[in-house]
């Protein structure tokens, strides 16, 4: 629940889901592992998020990941199984209307996305239900931050010019009509693709950045990240491709859609092991 | 100290509700003084008539002057879209907009509006955007109440108190980049007033460009973080592009009208030393503050993030280039406009500015060649005609134009013309060597004489191939190719002047 410092409206509604979702998972008990092999196991460690003038550095847990974003293909599976989370079905408080806008309809992507591409617009509670319903969970916003300063070679590339340019020509470039597969990405030092370059990606607690510290500095993201408030309170004023993310996972609601959002998911090390 | 404030606020509220009788004693009194015209009246006790859907203009194009005299609501919509948009010819650029081009959309409401402002961005952007209009009163001017995600919109609204010129832009994480990519535009708050007419309004805005390649690279270019933060801008311009304003996109009036320019300033970085060659601005509301003008101003200083209001009367004819007087900006990055003033009377015209009237040679220093140090890099060679033509082109606006014009017509008795030139069509040699060498001295072209320094330019071989090849294929020349190996060969030669006085 630490995830929902959010509105209160909101607060019900991810009650609502938590629950409904359970029901689901409890249907559909055989999927878990399936997916088990694509993911990579990222060692524990710490970092220093940029958002926060407080330089002590945050632990991460060791934990999985998926290797690649959800893809079209495994959504569309996803919502063969749960009609209520197909495109005409979807309820307007869970997804917004250009939920899934991409696809024909709803149970046929159609010639504008790529099967093994990722899929996009969809919300966060969307993504929390494909999450659970594979046993999984959203990375936080910590855990796809700390992995996400990786490049092929180094778990911390983040001084490196090469892979903030990357990222900000992204930004740049127009998308493409059709994202491609991540796999035509280059695997980081932890085997994960298209961490940059390809999507945004939803975080459980993607709205939550502004409630993590405990000082003045944290008490608003928009506060910080506006203006000349971004340049005083962030550990380094030169990741401008970081703050990017910030601005943009603070742009959010969950119940949002767009065309470069997706997602991947990730789990606990003791909840599969025990499986 | 907010407490105290607070705390001061009830007890006056309290006092009001308790003594209602000496209150309508208060309110016949106030009745009266604003009767008398020296007490000034608060804006916001004037009632709001009425609701309107503004009327938004690409620069240079300003929306009509407002001739109501009341307060109304003014519904702003307000479309935020990223778009592939030339930069300079052959360069594109990812260009994040207020209403699909840069400078965003001119916005004009008067003095007390109510302006009701819907930010929408489109589907199809990556970036969440927003604005921050310095015409509001209210924290961020707007920013964090239009922060918007892609696909979405948002409202809010603010009551124009102060009447300026004022800059809006994006101030979105990181904001640098966001204005950096074109994310700005002027607001107009008229006042009560109103202005005083003139013929012609015209919306310009200067603008800083950061690009990975230098000035003129051709291709897509990204974005460049490191020479933003070092502030050293591969192009400045008016107007979102080099040649927005100038040639076929001239700004157009006639001799006599009253010309007021609204000139903004996106920066992110530089400040401006607006400038407009042979014109002397007749008021100048500096920083777009609606104070007692300057007069007479030559040049006025734009901030970045600032504006100031410029009006002239164009008194002769002719062309009047504007100009970032920090000049190499206007030559060497692309910060040149135009307006040009066409009618009057002849004999008048000819009283205010004369023109050349006489030609003699004067040359005691015997025409010294100015060097420019030779261009170290080495980009691939072009591999057809054609390519040769697209690279020429590209380096002729870059390098050629400011002298011998876009159309090659040059200027009379100073710059020859390349169009139809028997000089460049009777000698390639000749020709290479004027671009290699530089030229000084009386040459003659198509039976004109003129007497001028062309200095060496410091263009590799094949980049004087490549403008060569352009030049020759355009405007009625012979189209022959000019090969890099023709120009080594020139080079070699180490010719001086064809005057032969040293």
């Amino acid at each position: 629940m630490k995830s929902l410092h959010i509105h209160s409206a909101f607060l019900i509604y991810g009650l609502f889901m938590l629950l409904s979702v359970e029901l689901f998972s409890t249907e559909n008990s055989t999927q878990t592992d399936t997916l088990n092999d694509e993911m990579a196991k990222i060692p524990a460690g710490s970092y220093v998020p940029l958002y926060t003038t407080n330089k002590t550095p945050r632990k991460v847990a060791t934990f999985l990941l998926d290797k690649l974003p959800v893809t079209n293909r495994q959504y569309l599976a996803f919502v063969k199984q749960h009609p209520r989370w197909q495109k005409s079905k979807v309820s307007k408080l869970f997804a917004d209307k250009s939920y899934l806008k991409n696809w024909d309809s709803d149970l046929s992507p159609g010639k504008n996305v790529r099967l093994d591409g990722p899929v996009t617009n969809v919300s966060w509670f969307a993504a929390r239900a494909f999450a659970k319903f594979h046993n999984k969970r959203l990375p936080t916003v910590d855990e796809w931050e700390y992995v996400a300063r990786a490049n092929e070679s180094l778990t911390d590339a983040t001084k490196d010019e090469k892979y903030t340019q990357v990222i900000l020509n992204w930004y740049a470039a127009k998308a493409p009509k059709t994202l491609p597969s991540a796999t035509t990405f280059k695997p980081n030092v932890y085997g994960i693709y298209a961490m940059h370059g390809l999507i945004w990606e939803w975080n459980d607690d993607f709205n939550n950045a502004m409630v993590t510290g405990e000082s003045r500095g944290d008490s608003g993201l928009e506060r910080n990240l506006f203006c000349a408030g971004g340049a005083v309170s962030s550990t380094d004023v030169r990741n401008y491709a970081a703050f990017m993310r910030f601005a943009f996972r603070s742009s959010l609601k969950g119940s949002y859609t767009t065309s470069s959002l997706g997602f991947r998911c990730a789990r606990d090390i003791e909840k599969s092991t025990t499986q | 100290m907010k407490h105290t404030k607070k705390l001061l606020g009830i007890a006056l509220l309290t006092a009001t509700a308790l003594i209602p009788v000496s209150c309508e004693d208060a309110v016949g009194q106030k009745k009266s003084e604003e009767k008398t015209p020296a007490k000034e009246v608060n804006i916001l006790d004037e009632p709001i008539k009425g609701e309107e859907i503004a009327i938004l203009t690409d620069a240079p194009k300003v929306p009509p002057q407002i001739t109501r005299r009341h307060r109304t609501k003014v519904i702003v919509n307000m479309e935020v879209t990223e778009v592939v948009k030339k930069m300079a010819d052959g360069v594109d650029y990812t260009f994040w907009t207020f209403g699909g081009s840069v400078p965003g959309k001119f916005i004009r409401v008067r003095e007390g509006d109510l302006v009701e402002f819907h930010l929408a961005n489109h589907p199809d952007s990556k970036m969440p955007h927003n604005i921050d209009l310095h015409a509001v009163t209210g924290p961020g001017g707007g920013a964090a109440a239009s922060f918007t995600t892609p696909g979405h919109e948002s409202v809010f609204s603010f009551t124009a108190l102060n009447p300026g010129i004022y800059v809006y832009h994006c101030a979105t994480a990181p904001v640098g980049m966001h204005i950096a990519n074109g994310m700005y535009g002027l607001i107009l708050v008229e006042p009560k007033e109103g202005l005083p007419k003139v013929d012609k309004e015209f919306y310009v805005m200067q603008g800083d460009f950061y690009t990975k390649g230098k000035y003129g690279e051709a291709g897509l270019q990204p974005f460049s973080m490191e020479k933003a933060i070092r502030e050293d801008a591969d192009y400045v311009v008016f107007n979102g592009s080099v040649g927005a304003l100038t040639g076929d996109n001239a700004l157009q009036a006639e001799v006599g009208d009253k010309v007021r320019l609204f000139v903004g300033n996106g920066g992110p970085n530089l400040v401006s030393s607006f400038h407009v060659i042979g014109e002397i601005f007749d008021n100048v509301f500096t920083e777009g503050g609606w104070g007692s003008p300057n007069k007479h101003v030559q040049t006025t200083l734009v901030p970045a993030g600032g504006s100031a209001v410029c009006e002239f009367t164009l008194d002769t004819e002719g062309t009047f280039i504007l100009v970032d007087h920090s000049i190499f900006r206007a030559f060497n990055k692309g910060a040149i406009g135009m307006i040009k003033a066409t009618g009057g009377d002849a004999e008048q015209n000819k009283i205010v500015y004369s023109g050349k009237t006489d030609d003699r040679i004067y040359q005691p220093e015997g025409g010294a060649i100015q060097e420019i140090a030779q261009d170290s890099s080495k980009p691939a060679p072009a591999a057809t005609k054609e390519e040769r033509i697209a690279r020429g082109k590209t380096k002729y606006v870059a390098v050629c134009s400011a002298c011998h014009q876009a159309n090659g017509a040059g200027i009379p008795a100073a710059f020859p013309p390349l169009a139809k030139s028997d000089y460049l069509n009777g000698s390639k040699e000749k020709s290479i060597s004027a671009v290699v060498h530089g030229l000084s001295g009386e040459v003659t072209v198509n039976g004109e004489k003129y007497n001028s320094i062309m200095p060496s330019l410091g263009l590799n071989d094949e980049d004087v191939a490549n403008v060569l090849t352009y030049v020759y294929s355009m405007w009625g020349n012979n189209g022959s190719e000019v090969t890099p190996d023709e120009v080594k060969k020139v080079r070699a030669m180490d010719v001086k002047a064809p005057d032969g006085g040293h």
